[in-house]
């Protein structure tokens, strides 16, 4: 470490990330010296590879595409490789199951080198392109498929994660058929029927070579397996952080049908004066508003519906005018603006001009002075996703950037888009799980209210005019 | 139902917003994250002698309680122990041994009626159910007990073969116990694996057909594999990922404040200040410090406030930043002395002193806001091996509330100043502390109870306690 004389020269220059408002040591040429690692959540030191394994609609292409978009969300760089789309862009047109005998010399080989140009892919996307887990979607029901894989990935220094989707239930595999493979590419010219029929007995040409993952031989793998539509889970093994993280969310994931509501409080005071932030009570539209969101709701006749607000007074009083028990989370509060809250865009833009223009160059890793950014709010509401994904049926009454956030979870929005995605006042979004992603509804409920939206504008330099600065503040009173 | 609006008042203490009615609809406790507990839940160990449950037993009410489920751990060996007075020699134990039998099923019983009263009586949200319950029958008796209560069951199981660990087991807990505090390390030993045997012959682990709907989790062998059976809800769920993320590896935590500010020179609380000279001095020291501990591997943590940084960086060393390790947000009170709050702020100063704990700074957090903050912290500081932590005052107090035990009354008091490193170590049960002061003189910012917390007591009286500053 470093000796006694230096202890007297003053502790070290930091500097603070304009954008980010991130401490930094400063060297004596100016320059940052050494990468600081920020907390992102995933600290793995290698990237990971994980990789599915289970028959035919076991669920594996909807856990990794779930797993993929959680992962993203908060921040890790994810990305799937779906070997079956290789195999479609490899062959062009699917005749029927007879591809997939295990006696078919042909289909094995084409099939073997479609999973060899995934890997290679997906050692590109982790070595090169900066990803940081890798989804290997396949059946890779045999042993040997598996050890391929993991040679490779012990060449390429990644870390192995394997999920097993066990599932004997009837019912489940006919539920997954007609939710996703009928409309698969494969089916596109044939009939429910036919359809079918056929993936039935693509699933049979699986079932004899197929080697689940074993307690004893396999006792040195990293893996959750899980079973009976997640009643049952067994995991071995978990190495680091990531994985850790990735078998409680997927414990806390199922699949019963339900519906989430995402609406903002109505509106509020200082919506009305174009102020942002605060914790003013509702204006007498909003007051309307939380009575229409009280008959929707009623209307709806969700079965045990759960309503959750923040602390703040807005979400709390719109709750209360429902009738109904409610839950506070401080974690749904709105974004912390620090220095500007409770200030219109037009004082932000006369006291710290700077400041507003860098929101403006990158939305979502500004932070306020004092304040939050939108990449800290994601952090904040994990938990809250994550119960999310435990409840049914929800209603979260939240405010804007809040709801952008959760907005951008469950519609797969990237980090880019998340704080321009429009969330009116007096509207309520139903989302509902459907096949792999998520059908939204929007039902405004005829109140009117203020706009809060502010688009980017066209010139997000320091040194715009004022003019320019404030070209897409809505209006106001 | 009506469809008045009805008008909202905010608590003093907690800043929670609350219906100016009697019976709100609102279930809130008064903390930040809703607590999900409807039902009161038993959790039931499972296993032979020497497989851990003691242990997780302790470390999760720790961290249940820690997070504000209000949990208690019921031994049954300690009644046992206050039944049968002393302790003769593992015979006690055989299954045929009619009239322990007796006694054993009847401190059971004992035990659960205890379990009983403190969900009714004395408002518990969890209770650890701690003894081998290796029979079918046992396990019966309590899950019927418990559906008569209306009470939630989930067993945790361990399961170990691991000789080596058992041994260790036994050489950190059993010589110590009660039990064999007359005899010698030899005799003990001996008596001990004679009693494992007295349970191995009627052991039933969970089955995987028969106990199908029960739900539970069977840690094998110390956490390399978990079965994890029907999660009812939510706390079940934490509990879960808790216990996947604890281990038992030999490791110290190393807890240290960020070395003496210029705010801290002034009386001021909060802010982003940088290090005085002092506190650099300290930032060097803690750095010869760390050197000579010689340690494999060491994480270093710090906040994403500039003194902390600081800090880190006078180490030489890499250092992860986190958010959640910021000092409590003190709100309009930021960068204030306490004598400009009790100028500006008398009431909330008062109120502050009556519950620290709950307290929430107006446009600010609370001790409580604040421990779910860390939370996370405190999965991933379970998860990881040799960590320096270089936070805060209040902070601190939360993270060594968490690793001794400390209630949330004692919590805002505990004595955490500056240019002190606690070293934790985990030891049997508990955590062994040394607090090593590194010789670099700082000011104190530890504030006592006044005596006088009432909202209408003098200047004086509040300021009592305010420690010196420049």
């Amino acid at each position: 470490m470093l000796d006694k004389d230096v202890s007297e020269l003053g502790p070290r220059e930091l500097t603070q990330n304009p954008l980010r408002k991130i401490w930094m040591p400063r060297a004596a040429n100016g320059l940052i010296q050494r990468p600081i690692t920020q907390r992102r959540v995933c600290m793995t030191n290698c990237p990971t590879l994980i990789v599915t394994v289970g028959l035919p609609a076991r669920g594996k292409t909807y856990i990794s595409k779930k797993l993929t978009r959680y992962l993203n969300w908060i921040g890790v760089p994810t990305k799937v490789f779906n070997v079956g789309q290789y195999r479609r862009e490899c062959l062009k047109i699917y005749k029927s199951f007879e591809f997939f005998r295990p006696d078919n010399e042909e289909g094995l080989k084409i099939r073997r080198q479609c999973a060899t140009t995934a890997l290679n892919d997906v050692r590109q996307y982790l070595s090169v392109e900066g990803g940081q887990v890798a989804v290997f979607d396949a059946t890779n029901t045999t042993r040997d498929r598996r050890a391929t894989i993991l040679k490779f990935a012990e060449q390429n220094g990644f870390k192995v994660f394997f999920v097993e989707s066990v599932c004997e239930d009837p019912d489940v595999i006919a539920e997954n058929i007609v939710q996703v493979k009928l409309d698969s590419p494969d089916y596109v010219h044939a009939n429910s029927e036919e359809a079918i029929e056929d993936f039935m007995k693509r699933i049979k040409c699986y079932e004899s070579s197929y080697q689940p993952l074993d307690e004893t031989l396999d006792k040195d793998l990293s893996y959750i397996k899980v079973m009976d539509k997640g009643r049952r889970y067994l995991v071995n093994r978990v190495l680091d952080h990531v994985q850790s993280r990735i078998v409680y969310y997927l414990m806390n994931i199922h699949i019963a049908p339900r519906s989430i509501y995402l609406s903002r409080h109505g509106e509020s005071h200082l919506n009305i004066k174009g102020r942002i932030g605060g914790d003013s009570g509702l204006s007498e539209r909003g007051k309307e508003y939380a009575s229409h969101l009280r008959k929707f709701i009623q209307e709806q006749d969700i079965k045990d519906l759960k309503v959750w607000t923040s602390q703040m007074k807005r979400t709390i009083q719109t709750a209360e005018c429902l009738g109904v028990p409610y839950e506070q989370w401080k974690a749904l509060n709105e974004i912390d603006a620090g220095v500007c809250e409770e200030m219109m865009y037009e004082e932000i833009q006369e006291n710290f001009p700077l400041e507003f223009a860098m929101r403006d160059q990158d939305k979502y890793r500004y932070r306020y002075p004092k304040g939050e950014s939108y990449e800290d709010l994601v952090q904040r509401l994990e938990p809250v996703i994550m119960e999310l994904e435990r409840q049914e049926n929800v209603l979260v009454i939240c405010h804007q950037a809040v709801m952008r956030c959760l907005l951008a979870y469950f519609l797969d929005k990237t980090a880019d888009e998340l704080p321009y995605l429009k969330c009116p006042l007096h509207t309520v979004l139903k989302l509902t799980p459907v096949a792999y992603g998520c059908k939204v509804e929007s039902m405004c409920l005829g109140v009117d209210s203020v706009n809060t939206h502010r688009d980017r504008p066209v010139n997000v330099m320091a040194q715009r005019s004022t003019e320019d600065a404030l070209q897409t503040v809505p209006a106001h009173y | 139902m009506s469809s008045k609006h009805v008008s909202l008042t905010q608590t003093p203490l907690e800043k929670t917003w609350v219906p100016w009615m009697k019976n709100r609809l609102s279930k809130r406790r008064g903390s930040s994250v809703p607590q999900f507990t409807n039902s009161p839940t038993m959790i039931v160990m499972v296993g032979l002698p020497a497989r851990g449950k003691t242990y997780i037993s302790k470390k999760l009410t720790r961290y249940l309680n820690w997070i504000g489920v209000t949990t208690k751990v019921f031994n049954v060996g300690q009644y046992r122990r206050d039944a049968t007075k002393t302790y003769n020699s593992f015979e006690f134990f055989r299954p045929d041994n009619s009239e322990a039998m007796k006694i054993r099923r009847a401190c059971a019983i004992s035990a659960l009626k205890d379990v009983c009263e403190y969900f009714t009586r004395g408002m518990g949200q969890v209770a650890v159910f701690d003894a081998t319950n290796t029979t079918p029958d046992r396990r019966d008796l309590i899950f019927s007990f418990a559906k008569e209560n209306g009470y939630k069951v989930f067993f945790v199981e361990s399961i170990c073969d691991d000789p080596e660990i058992i041994e260790e087991n036994i050489k950190q807990v059993k010589l110590s116990s009660p039990d064999y505090v007359d005899c010698d390390k030899e005799e003990a030993v001996e008596d001990f694996l004679k009693r494992i045997e007295c349970y191995k012959q009627n052991y039933v682990p969970l089955d995987d057909h028969k106990d199908r709907s029960l739900s539970y989790i069977k840690i094998f062998n110390v956490g390399s594999r978990y079965l994890v059976n029907c999660v009812q809800d939510h706390i079940q769920s934490r509990i879960v990922y808790y216990l996947m993320n604890i281990h038992v590896t030999p490791r110290s935590i190393y807890l240290s404040r960020h070395g003496e500010s210029e705010l801290n020179l002034q009386g001021r609380i909060g802010g982003d200040s940088g290090l005085s000279q002092r506190g650099n001095k300290y930032a060097h020291a803690l750095g010869q410090y760390m050197s000579g501990q010689n340690i494999k591997d060491l994480k270093v943590w710090t906040s994403h406030m500039k003194r902390t940084i600081q800090t880190a960086e006078a180490l030489g060393v890499a250092y992860e930043q986190w958010k959640a390790l910021n000092e409590i947000d003190a709100g309009v009170c930021e960068e204030m002395t306490y004598e400009a709050i009790q100028e500006h702020h008398p009431e909330e100063f008062a109120l502050r002193d009556q519950d620290k704990y709950r307290y929430r700074y107006p446009k600010g957090e609370s001790y409580e806001d604040l421990v779910h903050r860390l939370e996370p912290v405190i999965m991933e500081l379970e998860r990881q091996e040799n960590v320096l932590v270089i936070c805060h005052q209040a902070v601190m107090r939360c993270l060594l509330a968490y690793f001794l035990d400390k209630s949330a009354h004692e919590l805002p008091y505990l004595k955490c100043p500056l240019h002190t490193v606690l070293k934790l170590t985990p030891v049997a049960y508990g955590c062994k502390v040394e607090s090593i002061y590194l010789n670099i003189e700082a000011v104190n910012t530890h504030r006592e109870r006044p005596e006088n917390v009432e909202v209408d007591r003098d200047p004086e009286e509040a300021l009592e306690t305010v420690p010196d500053h420049v």
